[in-house]
């Protein structure tokens, strides 16, 4: 039950960040309207920090990892479901690298 | 729009019954969330504090890839603002129920906004609902759920030991690979998303350690598709 003040401070700092996102984004954004451009940037964030998060990783991961992706979108595609996907792509990343 | 917005007991327990499909989507990434936390070396207070402050699944996992101790209050709020920003566009759609909202209910709605429930709150909006309260209503289950789950992964973590490099994390890439699958929207992702990978790999390579790989990669690949947009239009 430790708490370090670098670690509560950064998690605050995330609280005020991500509150900012949800409330000031609705305070800010219903009195001046996002230019097409900055609308259009915006929309792309979600899947550009998906990419930076995974690319990377899988990079670095090798084998078991690129198995266990190809698993996870197969199972994504097919069944749509969330505990599928990540369930199946884990436990492939986890047989690869056992059997390696 | 004729009939007055309201915020009704009824309505927030309409929400409640409304979030139970929302909160299965929701268990397996807490779980996923705690045992990263774990990895990360985080207390089961720190998790308990920052799954229930933050309450943000995404900026969560990418802060704690690469977690430090002591921790950086920057680079965390950073990484959590910039996987946030999305949140900002989603606020405004909803200010036909906000824009009648004062005090607590407005700022305790706001807090509770997330992907899945601000989707069913638009589409509940449109289709005519006008008591606000049920956006609140499907939120709090999924915060003490998402709480819960998370707790329940450190847990589990604590159990399993994992070192670092260990399969196991490779569940914090499925959920973003899930994501994945779920936003694509035909190869006009292509570019963004290609640039966005090129650019988080080699900005890995010369910042290694730091969290600004997904920053660079984020912000390079979605200016990289709107600049395609605006082009093209």
């Amino acid at each position: 039950m430790s708490l370090s003040l670098a670690t509560l401070a950064a998690i605050v700092a995330m609280m005020a960040a991500t509150y900012a996102c949800r409330a000031g984004g609705y305070l800010l954004f219903t009195r001046i309207r996002p230019t097409p451009f900055l609308r259009s940037v915006l929309a792309y964030i979600p899947g550009g920090i998906f990419m930076s998060y995974v690319t990377p990783a899988l990079v670095h991961g090798g084998l078991p990892s690129w198995a266990g992706a190809a698993v996870t979108v197969g199972a994504m595609v097919a069944t749509r479901s969330l505990v599928a996907g990540i369930f199946l792509g884990t436990a492939a990343t986890w047989a690869v690298w056992l059997l390696r | 729009m004729n009939q007055p917005v309201t915020f009704t007991w009824a309505g927030f327990r309409k929400g409640v019954r409304l979030s139970v499909p929302l909160l299965i989507g929701t268990a397996p990434f807490g779980v996923v969330c705690g045992i990263v936390a774990q990895g990360a070396g985080l207390s089961y207070l720190e998790t308990f504090l920052m799954s229930g402050l933050v309450y943000a699944g995404s900026a969560q996992l990418v802060a704690l890839a690469t977690w430090t101790h002591p921790a950086s209050a920057l680079a965390a709020g950073f990484a959590a603002f910039v996987v946030n920003l999305r949140l900002a566009l989603m606020g405004p759609v909803l200010a036909p129920w906000f824009d009648r909202l004062r005090g607590w209910r407005l700022w305790a709605s706001l807090f509770v906004m997330a992907d899945q429930n601000w989707a069913l709150g638009v589409r509940a909006m449109n289709a005519g609902e006008r008591d606000a309260a049920q956006l609140l209503g499907t939120g709090v289950p999924m915060l003490l759920t998402w709480v819960a789950t998370s707790m329940l992964g450190r847990v589990l973590g604590a159990g399993l030991r994992p070192a670092p490099g260990h399969p196991i994390f490779f569940a914090a890439l499925a959920v973003f690979i899930c994501m994945l699958v779920t936003l694509w929207r035909g190869a006009r992702d292509l570019l963004p998303w290609g640039v966005a990978g090129a650019v988080a790999v080699a900005t890995a390579r010369l910042l290694p350690h730091t969290s600004w790989y997904i920053v660079a990669g984020a912000l390079a690949g979605s200016l990289a598709g709107a600049i395609r947009d605006r082009m093209q239009a």
